[in-house]
Parts: C-alpha cells; sequence; structure tokens
C-alpha cells in the first residue's frame, strides 16, 4: 500500500473558533492507481490531498506513506518527501515568473541535492510531456496549456511514486484540459500513481477509481467500470 | 556547490529584473559606504597635508610658547589667548651659547594685521616682526633683494621684506626695491603718540613664492625688524614666539631640556608644574596634529556607521516587503521541496547581494568624490595626497555584507517559517 490513512482529523483553529475539516478520513491507495477525490467545494477535498501531499500535517490520525509512519517527521523529512517521491501540479499552474521553463523544471532538482545532469533531466520530462521545444521561454510567454504542462514535467522531473493534480484542467479551455488529462493518463499508464482532485464529474471519469467526500467525510468509493471511463487525447494546440 | 551557484544567479537576475527598486533599496548602503571611504581618505589626506606642511619647516626647529599646556594639547595661546610670560629677556636667555649649546639661531617673533599702503595701492594683510636670523631659521630665500640683517632687526631700522603676493599687489610694475611703504597703525595701540599714525618703511627684499607652509600662506605677509613691530605697531613688551634652529635633529630633544632650564631659571620656576611656557619641536606638532585629525576621522566614520545601520534598516524593510510579495513563490518553492534552509539562504543571499553591491557601488562613488575633492584641493594650491586605503575598503566590503547578514536575517527566518500551505493560498 502506498498510501494509507487511518482515521485523520484535521482542524483548523482562527483564533480560538475550530474549524473541522476533516472527521476521521480512512483511505488507502495502492501503487499504480489513479484515484479521483471529488466533492463540492468546501467538502474538504482540498484539504485532503493538502494532507496526503504532506503540505499540511493532520491534527490526529495515522498517515503510512509507502509503509512509513510520517507522524514524527520534521520539516526537512518533509521536505525531503515533497521534493522526490512526490509531484505536485496546481490548479493556478504556479511557475516561477521571470523564469525559463527550463529553470522552472530544474527547479525540483535543485533542492534534491542529487548528483547528475539537471539539464538533461529536465529536457526529459519536459518531452514527456510533449514539450521539447519551447524550453527556453519565459515561463509567462507561453500558453495556459503548454503552462500546464511544464507544471507535469516539474512535478515528474524528480521521478515521484505519485503525482497530485488539484484541479489541473480548472483553469484551461477544453483542448488544453485534455491535453493534460491525456498526459496524466499516460503517466498512469506508465505505473505512476495519480491522485486528483476535481469538482467535474467528466474529468473525474479519467481515474480508475472515484472517492467521494462530503462535509469532511469519504461518502462513497468506488471503481469506476471500465466501460464509462474516459480517455483523452492530446490535442496538438496551435502555437 | 551547482546549487549555490544557481541561486545566486537567480537571485541576481530576479534583482536585475526590478532595477529601479533594487537601486533604491541599496541607496543607504550606497551613501553609508561612500561616506566610510571619503571620510577615510579625506582624513589620510589632510594627514598627509598637514605632515607634509609641518615638515616643510624643518625638522630641527623648536618652537616656545608662552603659557602652560600638557604634553598632548596645544597651548591656549594657540587659540588667540594673549600670555605675556615670555620676554627679550627670555630670547636673549636662550641665545646664550653656554646655556643651550645646540642653538644655532634664535628668532623672536610677534604678529598681526595690518594695512600697508604703496602710493595708491593698499593691502591688507600680516605682518611679522622678528630678528634677522628668521632668514637662517626658516631657510628662506628671496627673489629679490636681501632679508634684513641681524644688525638692521636689533636697531630697529624701518626696513620691510614683503612677501611675494603682496609685492605684486603693490607693486605690479616690479619696482619694490627701495620704494617707500607705509604702514598703517591700529588705532588701539596705547603707545601711538604720533600725530601720523602710519609709519614709512622702506622695501629692501621680495620673498620668494613660497606657497602654505604649517597652513599659512607664505606670500600674503611681510616681515619688519621685531622691535618696531612690537613697539611701534603693536605697542606691547613681550613675545609671542620664539622659534630655535638646533644643529641637528638628535640634538632637538636635549636642547629643548636646556631651553626649559634656561626659561624656568628666567622666570624663578622651582617646580615643573608651574611652568607658564611650552616648548615644542615638530614632533609634538605632528602628535598634536595627527590626534586632533585622528580623533575627528573617527567621529564622522561613526556617523557614516550609523548612516549605514540607517541604511541596513532600509534594506530589512525592502526584505520584509519582497517576502510578503513573494509569499506564493516560498509556498510552491516549498510544495517542491525546499527546506527551511533553502528557503533563508535564497533571501539571505539576496540581501548580501545587494548590500555587497551597495557596497561596491558605494566604494566606487567614495573614490569618485575623494579623487574629485584632491583635484579641487590641489587645485586650489594645496599639496593634497589621494589616498585611498586597502583597510578602508577592505572595512566598507565586510561591513556591507555584513549588515546584509544582520540586516536580511530576520526577514530570512521570516520566510523559512513559512508554513507550505499557507504561503500557497496567500493572495
Amino acid at each position: 500500500m502506498l498510501i494509507e490513512l487511518k482515521n485523520i482529523v484535521k482542524n483548523y483553529d482562527n483564533g480560538g473558533v475550530v474549524t473541522k475539516v476533516l472527521h476521521g478520513v480512512n483511505l488507502s491507495v495502492d501503487e499504480g492507481e489513479f484515484v479521483a477525490i471529488m466533492g463540492p467545494s468546501g467538502s474538504g477535498k482540498s484539504t485532503l490531498m493538502h494532507t496526503i501531499g504532506f503540505l499540511d500535517r493532520p491534527t490526529s490520525g495515522v498517515y503510512l506513506f509507502d509503509g512509513e509512519n510520517t507522524e514524527g517527521f520534521n520539516d526537512d523529512e518533509l521536505a525531503r518527501i515533497r521534493n522526490n517521491r512526490i509531484g505536485f501540479v496546481f490548479q493556478s499552474f504556479n511557475l516561477l515568473p521571470r523564469t525559463t521553463v527550463l529553470d522552472n523544471v530544474m527547479l525540483p532538482l535543485l533542492y534534491s541535492g542529487e548528483k547528475g545532469n539537471y539539464e538533461t533531466r529536465a529536457r526529459k520530462a519536459l518531452e514527456a510531456v510533449g514539450l521539447g521545444e519551447r524550453i527556453h521561454f519565459m515561463s509567462n510567454q507561453i500558453s495556459g496549456g503548454q503552462k500546464q504542462r511544464v507544471a507535469i514535467a516539474r512535478a515528474l522531473v524528480c521521478d515521484p511514486k505519485v503525482i497530485f493534480a488539484d484541479e489541473p484542467t480548472g483553469n484551461l479551455d477544453t483542448k488544453s484540459g485534455s491535453t493534460v488529462m491525456s498526459i496524466l493518463e499516460k503517466l498512469n499508464k506508465e505505473g505512476r500513481t495519480i491522485i486528483l482532485v476535481t469538482h467535474d464529474k467528466q474529468v473525474a471519469l479519467h481515474a480508475n477509481r472515484i472517492v467521494t467526500i462530503r462535509d469532511g467525510e469519504i461518502i462513497s468509493d468506488v471503481l469506476v467500470p471500465t466501460s464509462e471511463r474516459v480517455h483523452s487525447k492530446e490535442i496538438k494546440e496551435e502555437d | 556547490m551547482a546549487t549555490f551557484i544557481k541561486e545566486i544567479k537567480t537571485t541576481i537576475k530576479d534583482l536585475l529584473s526590478r532595477k529601479g527598486r533594487s537601486f533604491l533599496t541599496i541607496l543607504g548602503i550606497i551613501i553609508g559606504v561612500a561616506g566610510v571611504i571619503i571620510i577615510i581618505s579625506l582624513g589620510a589626506g589632510a594627514q598627509s597635508l598637514v605632515l607634509g606642511q609641518i615638515t616643510k619647516l624643518g625638522s630641527n626647529l623648536v618652537g616656545v610658547l608662552p603659557g602652560k599646556s600638557n604634553e598632548n594639547g596645544p597651548p591656549t595661546s594657540v587659540f588667540g589667548v594673549q600670555i605675556k610670560t615670555l620676554s627679550v629677556a627670555d630670547v636673549n636667555a636662550i641665545k646664550d651659547k653656554g646655556k643651550v649649546p645646540n642653538a644655532t639661531d634664535i628668532a623672536a617673533f610677534v604678529n598681526g594685521n595690518v594695512t600697508i599702503i604703496a602710493g595708491r595701492e593698499s593691502v591688507d594683510t600680516s605682518f611679522v616682526a622678528t630678528e634677522g636670523s628668521y632668514v637662517r631659521v626658516q631657510n628662506t630665500e628671496m627673489t629679490k633683494g636681501t632679508f634684513f640683517s641681524d644688525e638692521e632687526g636689533r636697531s630697529g631700522a624701518n626696513v620691510i621684506v614683503l612677501g611675494y603676493d603682496v609685492a605684486t599687489t603693490l607693486f605690479p610694475n616690479g619696482n619694490e626695491i627701495g620704494s617707500v611703504v607705509k604702514i598703517k597703525v591700529p588705532n588701539n595701540n596705547p603707545s601711538s603718540t604720533e600725530s601720523s599714525n602710519s609709519i614709512p618703511f622702506r622695501v629692501i627684499g621680495v620673498q620668494k613664492k613660497m606657497g602654505t607652509v604649517a597652513f599659512q600662506n607664505q606670500d600674503d605677509q611681510v616681515f619688519i625688524p621685531f622691535s618696531v613691530g612690537q613697539r611701534q605697531i603693536l605697542g606691547i613688551d613681550y613675545v609671542q614666539f620664539i622659534r630655535v634652529k638646533i644643529d641637528s635633529s638628535i640634538n632637538v630633544k636635549p636642547a629643548m631640556e636646556d631651553i626649559k632650564r634656561v626659561l624656568r631659571e628666567q622666570h624663578r620656576i622651582k617646580d615643573i608644574e608651574n611652568d607658564d611656557f611650552s616648548v615644542r619641536d615638530l614632533a609634538d606638532a605632528i602628535k598634536i596634529l595627527t590626534s586632533i585629525t585622528g580623533t575627528l576621522s573617527t567621529f564622522l566614520a561613526l556617523m557614516a556607521g550609523v548612516s549605514l545601520i540607517v541604511g541596513g534598516i532600509g534594506i530589512m524593510n525592502i526584505m520584509l516587503v519582497t517576502v510578503s510579495e513573494r509569499t506564493r513563490e516560498i509556498g510552491l518553492r516549498k510544495a517542491l521541496g525546499a527546506t527551511r534552509k533553502n528557503i533563508r539562504n535564497q533571501f539571505l543571499f539576496e540581501s548580501i547581494i545587494l548590500t555587497f553591491t551597495g557596497g561596491i557601488l558605494g566604494i566606487l562613488l567614495g573614490i569618485l568624490i575623494s579623487y574629485l575633492v584632491a583635484i579641487g584641493a590641489r587645485f586650489a594650491g594645496y599639496d593634497w595626497a589621494f589616498i585611498i586605503s586597502p583597510f578602508a575598503v577592505i572595512l566598507a566590503v565586510s561591513v556591507s555584507i555584513l549588515t546584509g547578514i544582520i540586516f536580511g536575517l530576520y526577514p530570512a527566518l521570516k520566510a523559512a517559517k513559512l508554513d507550505p500551505i499557507v504561503a500557497l493560498r496567500y493572495e
């Protein structure tokens, strides 16, 4: 089991007012799965993903990642996991401005402290998302769809076990969104675990399993029948 | 290491992308560092000027001033307080070969300001009333005529030697020698009973152009026999200053002791504590002047140091703004695996690069201004040395880097402490 959540509770304390966001979530994700987490806004799906993605710590509960209990991990250990065991794709891309595509993709490698040729690895990751060309463009000189592909390349570059995608198509038009989903599908086929947060059923249907959350609790956890799964094709953008 | 270089490159690129703001941020540091460089350079320049001026006089001269002073301070007479404890009898006692064997020449002085009239020209200048020995004591050279002889000096003949500038002002045609000039006697002279209060003098010499020595323009003064200046012009009976030339510089210290002994004998002083005179050689004068300029530059350097602190606070201020502007970026970097240390270093580098750049620019500005001052001073006729001490440069660079570390640390730690998710959600 790659990810195992046992009775995860997350409360936010806003100056004495405690808001319960997650009320004891239990969830297991196996290696190689493609899981979509769905739910209306305010349901706690983003909080759940941030908790699984080590951006946030649970208030209580046990989180086993790749068999390790992560409870006692310090900031540096968490940074290390975020760096090379998981990769993040955000709705708003979050690329560094005034920085080239290549440098953006190289950024996690700089924090990894790993040896090897960072540029070669970054180029490979960019080729994997179909962006071998515009690597010297500034991050603000490319289209939204391309930005998200850069973000996926950045998430991939340290070769993580799992990729978290938080509404990856939320800021994209249908064409670009479709391309992004096709890339995520391809990565999943290559054996990478994908955890996707979305409120869009069509997007969620790319996954092989849909977890629905409401008011901080999982209300359904179903496998998607093969017949219902949606597959996207990469649509070449007109550059 | 690769990360380190990459980080510095990124930071520099980042800072360059907002040049205007970066420049304003480091302006305080630039000014502070330039201030330090300028002050140290001008201090050194002034010091060398002072030393140059003093050594021009010669290193084997001893001065006797009225009034007591402590070892390192100037006697009060330097500040214009009239002290009447030195007399012509004292001068004659020092002249006694048996008492001060190493003294080769002695000249007594009084001086003041007068108006000199030649025909229709007149000039306000200062006069030096001294003895014929002056020319040997001070190594003065004449461009025309001669200095007055010991005999003329003693008898109080009405002869005058003009400084170069005075001569050219009064006698544009160059016919000074043998001409008669009149010195207006100030009205406050109580012994001036003559109906006419101006005294005629015959010009016998013009001094060579000398420039400034010991901060006196040697060309804007005139020389007259001692007793004439003392009695007829100033109407006093004391001596303002005595200069003694010693046969060789190694004998200066023993000769000073001899002079002190003579004067104590003259003034019937038994306890050194009661000395009413000061005997100084140039080494003392140099010591005093360097201590004055030293204190002054230390004080000014401290002021410049304060401006560096103010500059540092400016850096801290802007760095805090930068951190809060880039909160999302910090969150993103943390999400991608940056540790606290990575983030802290990133912002620390940024502030160090800022202050270091400010330091370099400040040094260049400081050198430029010091250089312009040196040119200006030389233009004004001072023998000013343009000195940039490597010490000042090293000090300025290290202080500016230190400022970056000290004032960058708090914002950097603040950035490092940010919670990744809070930072990512920050709008």
